[in-house]
C-alpha cells in the first residue's frame, strides 16, 4: 500500500486548510513531504510557483508545529523561538524584537525563560506556535498540536489558532483526526482516506454534501439507507420515494440525525417508522426508529421545556427529512 | 520508633561496605598521606623526622653545588605530559566516539545489545595483554609498517613505537569504550524528534549538531570526558608499554620513585597531587552537569 496515492490539492494564500483522516489515512506523511521530511516517490510540491520538491528542510519557508512540540530544552538559555531567526542570520536587535512580539501574539510574555518541563502543555503548545511563527514562513504546518491538550483548553486554543492564523496571514496546513476541530477553525477541508484524498470543501460542504459514503460517515453521525435509483427517482427497498437522483440501480441514502422532524404518521409523504426508543440527553433526544423497510434511523430532536420530544415507544410516526437533507451516494 | 529502627538497621546492612571503603580506600590514603610528610629511608621506606622535602620536591628542586631553588622542569614536562595527552585522549576518543555512539543508538532496538557487546568486548581481556597486542600493530616490523612498506608507501618503517603518538593510540583504544558507553546512553535518551524540529527551523546539519544535539547530550559528554581523562591522567601500564622508558608518565614517575628512585616521600606528595588535580577535574564535571539555579528553582 502507499502511504500517498495520486493526490493534487491546491491550498490558497492565506488559507487555513485542514487535512482530516483516521490515524493511518496518509495526512501527516502529506504534511511531512510539505516540510522536506519525506520526498515523495513521483509529483512535485510547488511553493509560491516554485518547486521545492528536493529542498531539504531547512531551505523550505515551511515551519512546523509538531504533535510533541519538540521543545529545545534551553540547556545554552536562549529561547526557543528565538531559534529558526538566528539560523536565518537575522540580526540580533531584529530577533529580539520579534521574539518579544511572538510571545505577545501568543499571550506568553511573563513565561519567556521558563523550561519546557516547567510549562503546561497549553503553554507549551503557546510556545511552540511562536517558534515556528517567529521565522514568518510562507506556510505553517500543524501536526495535530492539540490533541494532548484537554478538552477545554483545545477549544480555547481552537479559536487562539483562528485569531492567530487571521492575524499573520500565513497558510495554515492542519493537520487533525477530530473533525470538530476541523470544521470549526477551517477555510476548507481535505478528507483523506488510505492515501488518497477524497473530498476537498468548505467544511458546509463537506457536512453537506458528502462526495462518499465514507467522508459521510467519518464527519458527523448520518444514516445510512440501502436504495434504488431509477426513472429519475430514488425509492428506499419499502417503495417510498426519498429524493430524486439522475442515477441509477443501488445507490445509499444518507441523511443526518438532525435534519430529520417527526410528524404525524398520516401527512402526505412522509416515511412511516416505528419508535422504538428514546434517549434524552439534555440539549436534544435521540430516537431509535424502524423504517418499513426494516432499517433502522436515528433522530435527534431538540429538547423543549416541560415537553417530551419522543411519543411513547412503539408509536407509528411519520418522518420528514428538511429540504436538502437527504443526499444520493453511488455504491 | 519505627523508623529509628529502620535507620539502625540501615547502618547494620551497609556496615560491611563501609568498613572495607575505611580499610581498604581511606586508610590507605592516610597512608600515602602520612608518607608524603616523612623523611626518605636509605633503601626506600620512611623514616622520622617530619619532612616537607617530599612536596618541595613535587614541583621545585634545590642545586646541589649553590642551594638555590628553582622549578623542576623535568617534573614539570610529566605532569605536562601527562595532562597534554590525556587531554588529546579524550578529544580523540570524543570525536571517534560520537559518531560510534550515534550509529549504535541509530540501530534497531533489537541489534542495539549486540553493538553494545562489541564495543564492551576489550573488557574481557587483560589491559596488558591488549597493550602488548597495539605494540605488535605499531611497532617497527609490525602491521602497520609491514603493509605501508609492502604497499611501497614508505621505503623505511615509521618510528611510532616509544614515543608520545604511541602511548596516545594505545590510550585511545583502552578508553574508547568508556567515551562511548555514556555518549550512547544520551544519545538513546536525546528525543530525535527534536533534530526534525532544527531542520525545520532552518538549521543545515552542522548546525543542528552543534545547536541542538550537543547541547542535549551535554552530560553524557561531560560524563565520558571525566570517565577517559581521569584514569588516563593515572595510566601506567600504556605509557610503560608504548611509550618505553622515557616518554613517562606521571603514573610511571610515581611507581619510579617507591621503586629505583627510593623516594617514597617524593612518591607519596606526588600521588597525592594526582588525587588533587584528579578531584579538580570532578569538581569541574560536578559544576557542570549540576544545572544552574532555574527561574523555576
Amino acid at each position: 500500500m502507499r502511504a500517498l496515492d495520486g493526490v493534487t490539492l491546491a491550498i490558497g494564500r492565506g488559507e487555513f486548510f485542514t487535512l482530516l483522516g483516521p490515524s493511518g489515512c496518509g495526512k501527516t506523511t502529506l504534511l511531512r513531504c510539505i516540510a522536506g521530511f519525506e520526498t515523495p516517490d513521483s509529483g512535485r510540491i510547488l511553493l509560491d510557483g516554485r518547486d521545492i520538491t528536493q529542498d531539504p528542510p531547512h531551505r523550505r519557508r515551511v515551519n512546523t508545529v509538531f504533535q510533541s512540540y519538540a521543545l529545545f530544552p534551553p540547556s545554552d538559555r536562549r529561547p526557543d523561538i528565538a531559534f529558526g531567526l538566528e539560523m536565518l542570520g537575522r540580526p540580533r536587535a531584529e530577533v529580539q524584537e520579534r521574539v518579544a512580539r511572538m510571545l505577545a501574539l501568543v499571550q506568553l510574555e511573563a513565561l519567556a525563560d521558563r523550561r519546557p518541563e516547567a510549562l503546561s502543555g497549553g503553554q507549551q503548545q503557546r510556545v511552540a506556535l511562536a517558534r515556528a511563527l517567529a521565522p514568518q514562513p510562507a506556510v505553517l504546518l500543524l501536526d495535530e498540536p492539540l490533541s494532548a491538550l484537554d478538552r477545554k483548553l483545545r477549544r480555547e486554543m481552537q479559536s487562539e489558532l483562528k485569531r492567530l492564523q487571521t492575524e499573520t496571514g500565513i497558510t495554515f496546513v492542519f493537520v487533525t483526526h477530530d473533525q470538530e476541530e476541523a470544521l470549526a477553525m477551517s477555510d476548507r477541508v481535505g478528507v483523506m482516506a488510505e492515501g488518497r484524498l477524497l473530498q476537498v470543501g468548505t467544511p458546509r460542504d463537506i457536512y453537506d454534501r458528502p462526495a462518499t459514503r465514507f467522508v459521510a460517515d467519518f464527519i458527523g453521525e448520518t444514516n445510512f439507507l440501502p436504495a434504488m435509483a431509477g426513472d429519475g427517482l430514488v425509492r428506499l427497498r419499502s417503495g417510498e420515494v426519498v429524493a430524486a437522483s439522475p442515477l441509477a440501480g443501488p445507490v445509499t441514502v444518507a441523511i443526518r440525525p438532525e435534519q430529520i422532524r417527526l410528524v404525524p404518521a398520516e401527512e402526505e409523504g412522509v416515511l412511516a417508522a416505528t419508535l422504538e426508543g428514546a434517549t434524552y440527553l439534555g440539549t436534544d433526544s435521540l430516537l431509535r426508529l424502524r423504517l418499513r423497510d426494516g432499517s433502522s434511523v436515528i433522530a435527534r430532536l431538540p429538547s423543549v421545556p416541560g415537553t417530551d420530544a419522543a411519543p411513547p415507544p412503539g408509536s407509528l410516526v411519520g418522518l420528514r427529512p428538511v429540504p436538502g437533507a437527504v443526499q444520493v451516494l453511488a455504491e | 520508633m519505627r523508623r529509628r529502627s529502620r535507620a539502625r538497621a540501615g547502618w547494620l546492612l551497609s556496615a560491611p561496605a563501609l568498613l572495607v571503603l575505611l580499610v581498604g580506600a581511606v586508610g590507605p590514603l592516610l597512608v600515602v598521606l602520612l608518607y608524603s610528610f616523612l623523611t626518605r629511608g636509605d633503601y626506600g621506606g620512611v623514616r622520622l623526622p617530619f619532612s616537607l622535602e617530599g612536596w618541595f620536591r613535587v614541583f621545585l628542586r634545590r642545586d646541589i653545588f649553590d642551594g638555590t631553588v628553582s622549578l623542576n622542569t623535568d617534573h614539570l614536562s610529566i605532569f605536562w605530559r601527562s595532562i597534554w595527552l590525556s587531554l588529546t585522549t579524550t578529544l580523540v576518543t570524543f570525536v571517534l566516539g560520537l559518531p560510534t555512539a550515534w550509529f549504535i543508538a541509530t540501530r534497531p532496538e533489537r541489534s542495539r545489545p549486540l553493538w553494545l557487546f562489541l564495543i564492551t568486548i576489550p573488557f574481557w581481556t587483560n589491559l596488558l595483554i591488549r597493550t602488548f597486542a597495539i605494540l605488535e600493530v605499531i611497532r617497527n616490523e609490525g602491521l602497520i609498517n609491514t603493509v605501508l612498506m609492502r604497499l611501497g608507501l614508505i621505503s623505511a618503517p615509521i618510528q611510532i613505537l616509544f614515543t608520545d603518538w604511541a602511548t596516545l593510540i594505545g590510550m585511545t583504544y583502552v578508553y574508547l569504550p568508556f567515551m562511548v558507553l555514556p555518549l550512547y546512553a544520551a544519545i538513546d535518551r536525546f528525543d530525535r524528534r527534536l533534530l526534525e524540529a532544527g531542520y525545520d527551523l532552518y538549521a543545515d546539519r552542522w548546525r543542528v549538531l552543534r545547536r541542538v544535539i550537543l547541547p542535549l547530550i551535554r552530560p553524557g559528554i561531560v560524563a565520558g570526558c571525566i570517565l577517559v581523562f581521569i584514569p588516563a591522567l593515572g595510566a601506567y601500564v600504556t605509557p610503560r608499554v608504548l611509550g618505553g622508558g622515557t616518554n613517562m608518565m606521571i603514573g610511571n614517575f610515581i611507581e619510579l620513585q617507591f621503586g629505583q628512585g627510593r623516594n617514597w616521600p617524593l612518591g607519596s606528595a606526588l600521588a597525592v597531587t594526582l588525587l588533587i588535580a584528579v578531584m579538580g577535574a570532578l569538581l569541574l564535571y560536578l559544576r557542570a552537569t549540576t544545572p544552574k539555579g532555574g527561574h523555576d528553582g
